[in-house]
């Protein structure tokens, strides 16, 4: 009888751990590297949670900072994309909260809304909507759009379906359970959708023909 | 299934993290209610589109002096 060997799985170590480990044995030019590697997304998510340009900047480079810093705290259960882009949520909450004099800041602000629960706006978009825009006009109604979501919403979509976490990475960062990760991310996408079909649906009407050939 | 039925299942569904037998039920729902497809396609492209479009492009002179000020500090101890 044949005996199923368990397959010997053999995990290749993340790329970034050697990194980190000649960061730690004094190798500036290896944290170059990590910097290099990460630097756009950090931005990107310091500019999605502020929503200014200078805050983003000093965000990324204080999130930076503080990760070389506090490297010997790393504890490597976590991979190190992960942990940096959890300095970077906390560094941007805390700009946020200084810009707000004070006021608390938290990734759970404006999420009781019902909105965008339920699809209300059910036609269908245009076959590549986009191509109806220029570049420039894209990126505006993108980011509008994504501008007027709850901040609670905002963050997880954005490191969940943007910047590739995973649910359980998400929730880990956040500070969030596993089934408030995906209650928070289903009504985004279709908070977005919704918001989006404004520019991308399939236009009917007067004045419009099929360009069938 | 109904159409609530199927909006709960919806993220797992767009996530590939169903199992078959709920993936076919998924798929026959589908088959017979227009609105359902209609969001499931649309909710794709939502994501897609913001995957593939950069809205907060970092150029590259800004990138190079933030990475140049980023390594000094780290240099001194920061």
């Amino acid at each position: 009888m044949a005996i199923i060997q368990p397959i010997a799985v053999e995990l290749e170590p993340h790329p970034d751990v050697a990194l980190v480990e000649r960061v730690r044995g004094g190798d500036v030019s290896a944290y170059d590297t990590l910097v290099r590697k990460y630097e756009r997304q950090i931005f990107r998510i310091a500019q999605h949670i502020t929503q200014n340009r200078e805050d983003a900047e000093d965000v990324m480079q204080d999130a930076f900072l503080k990760a070389y810093e506090k490297l010997e705290q790393f504890q490597g259960n976590s991979k190190f994309y992960t942990w940096l882009v959890r300095i970077a949520v906390n560094e941007s909450l805390m700009r946020l909260r200084k810009r707000r004099t004070g006021k608390m800041v938290s990734i759970d602000e404006d999420v009781e809304t019902e909105e965008g629960s339920v699809p209300r706006d059910l036609a269908d978009w245009a076959p590549d909507p986009e191509q109806n825009y220029n570049q420039s006009e894209l990126a505006e109604i993108l980011r509008k759009t994504i501008q007027g979501l709850p901040q609670g919403f905002r963050i997880v979509f954005v490191l969940r379906d943007v910047e590739g976490l995973s649910t359980e990475e998400t929730a880990e960062t956040l500070g969030l359970s596993i089934p408030a990760v995906k209650s928070r991310l289903l009504r985004a996408r279709l908070q977005l959708r919704e918001r989006l079909s404004r520019y991308f649906r399939r236009k009917k009407g007067p004045g419009e023909t099929r360009n069938e050939k | 299934m109904t159409c609530s039925e199927f909006l709960a299942l919806l993220d797992d569904l767009i996530d590939d993290s169903v199992t078959a037998e709920t993936r076919a039920e998924l798929q026959a729902h589908l088959h017979g209610c227009e609105h359902c497809e209609v969001t499931l396609n649309t909710t794709r492209k939502t994501i897609e589109i913001y995957r593939s479009h950069e809205i907060y492009d970092l150029p590259a002179g800004l990138r190079e002096r933030l990475h140049a000020a980023i390594m000094a500090r780290c240099k001194k101890g920061c």
